[in-house]
């Protein structure tokens, strides 16, 4: 009874909580453009605003249309459950349950193109192969990444895995991890979360014919992937599973919050890469990742 | 002693992929010029005890590694109007790829050879190999004179972090000779630049191979 409740107040405060982080972006940016910016709680009120709404389907689109969107919401939930919290420990627990995490991320992925494709738009089909093209290497990165990880801690469960201190890989894996958490979350040098030019759209241009509620679920969705990204390169670097709980806890959200602003002040410093350079730059969080891999394997040997 | 070396030569090994990885052309030199400041600062690193000459030597490559042929490149493509981008014969992924490849053969073929006991723990000798493969990947992998250049000047800097090795049994006249060698090469380079700028109106170093009278 309760491990249910606690589960469920897990739960709910990641549901809760992972709005906050786009807010913080953008407030992050508006405080360097010197603009006093959207509240920090912006995209709640955008949420409940499109949760009021009806929604506008497409006479070709199949229940997919509706499903897909639900589908990832739920996978990324579930991903959330597996991600261990510091000092709290993981909700969901089992040996090797860091394959299941990185499977429930390809999924949400895929269930978040087979909608844009629902749709019949050749323009959404273009949005969902760059996303798809784009996280080919993205993906490789983060799983080199998880494997230096078990590498080096002799583990497959992701909360032994990050409660040890990675040594001196870690700053090659969270500057890899950091590029992923660009590349995933259509952040600035891949994708310009803001745009409206057909051109550059990656993720924008998947979830455009999306409106009301299911828009509202895309958008709860990928806020959820950014705080999950967020969670699993601060402890990467910082093994806050070590630290009595309450310091531990404050770590976590310390470096959580450290990483939003960080994307922030990327977002505000760097403008939006040209197409052609971002399977480069992708390639090279990919060889970041692996020689931490190489670092732990040396250092095991 | 040894940990700060291996950091300074991974540094080095970071900055040889950068390299790689760089379309443009000041960044090459910026990374090339980058990289001869940490290799220039190494040999006072190896020393025990302060040495007047070895101090000097330092001084000299980091002056001229960092500071004089850099500048020398850039006035050669400022003189000429070069465009900036680099144009790859093997691809910047590619390329990256096969240096990151290099960079992990290096390292593990290094523990294969037999080396001497105090040079065993340090990355010199895999980040010389590294260093070299990357210049040659530089060298054969781009088409303008002026990257072309600085894959020289990087293959250089490995056979340099070589020297390392022997610094305390080769005298510095050969280093010192070598210094002189690049400067005097960077320098005939420079002018060259600039005649097959005239001349071609282009420095792709493809249109050489095509000359006719």
């Amino acid at each position: 009874m309760i491990q249910i409740l606690e589960t469920l107040a897990r739960l709910a405060m990641w549901l809760l909580l992972a709005p906050l982080l786009p807010g913080v972006i953008n407030k992050v940016k508006a405080w360097v453009a010197g603009r006093r910016g959207p509240p920090v709680l912006q995209l709640y009120y955008d949420l409940a605003r499109l949760w009021r709404k009806g929604v506008v389907i497409s006479t070709l689109a199949s229940p997919g249309f509706v499903a897909g969107p639900a589908v990832a919401w739920v996978a990324l939930a579930g991903a959330a459950m597996l991600m261990p919290l510091g000092p709290a420990g993981s909700a969901i627990s089992f040996r090797g349950d860091v394959l299941l995490l990185v499977y429930l991320l390809a999924l949400a992925r895929f269930c978040t193109a087979w909608a844009a494709l629902e749709t019949g738009s050749a323009f959404e089909g273009m949005g969902a192969a760059r996303e798809v093209s784009f996280a080919v290497l993205s993906e490789v990165a983060l799983i080199t990444a998880v494997l230096a990880l078990s590498v080096q801690t002799g583990n497959v469960t992701l909360s032994d895995m990050l409660s040890h201190s990675v040594g001196s890989g870690a700053m090659l894996l969270a500057a890899g991890l950091f590029c992923v958490l660009l590349a995933e979350n259509c952040r600035v040098p891949f994708d310009d979360p803001n745009t409206h030019l057909e051109l550059t759209m990656i993720h924008e241009a998947m979830v455009l014919d999306h409106s009301g509620p299911p828009f509202a679920v895309i958008l709860h969705g990928a806020s959820m992937k950014l705080l999950l990204f967020a969670v699993l390169l601060s402890q990467v670097v910082l093994p806050v599973g070590a630290l009595p709980p309450l310091a531990g806890t404050a770590a976590l959200a310390g470096a959580v919050l450290a990483v939003v602003v960080a994307v922030g002040l990327v977002e505000s410093l760097t403008a939006r890469m040209a197409f052609r350079r971002v399977p480069l730059i992708l390639t090279a969080s990919f060889l970041l990742c692996l020689f931490a891999l190489l670092l732990a394997l040396k250092g095991g040997a | 002693m040894n940990s700060t070396m291996n950091l300074l030569i991974g540094l080095a090994m970071g900055l040889n992929l950068l390299a790689l990885g760089s379309g443009r052309l000041p960044a090459i030199i910026r990374v090339m010029s980058v990289q001869g400041v940490v290799l220039g600062v190494m040999p006072l690193l190896l020393e025990y005890s302060f040495d007047w000459m070895v101090a000097l030597v330092a001084l000299v490559t980091v002056a001229v590694k960092g500071f004089v042929i850099p500048s020398l490149l850039r006035r050669a493509m400022r003189t000429a109007k070069i465009e900036r981008e680099d144009e790859p014969l093997i691809g910047f992924v590619p390329s990256l790829l096969l240096g990151a490849g290099g960079t992990i053969a290096a390292i593990a073929g290094a523990r294969m050879l037999p080396l001497l006991p105090e040079h065993a723990g340090t990355l010199l000798v895999p980040g010389a190999m590294a260093s070299v493969m990357t210049g040659l990947i530089l060298l054969i992998g781009r088409v303008k004179a002026i990257s072309q250049v600085c894959g020289y000047l990087i293959l250089e800097n490995g056979i340099y972090i070589f020297g390392l090795l022997l610094i305390h049994s080769t005298p510095l006249l050969v280093e010192s000779g070598i210094l002189l060698d690049l400067v005097v090469g960077v320098f005939v380079i420079g002018i060259i630049v600039d005649r097959i700028q005239r001349a071609f109106d282009s420095l792709d170093t493809r249109k050489l191979t095509v000359l006719r009278e």
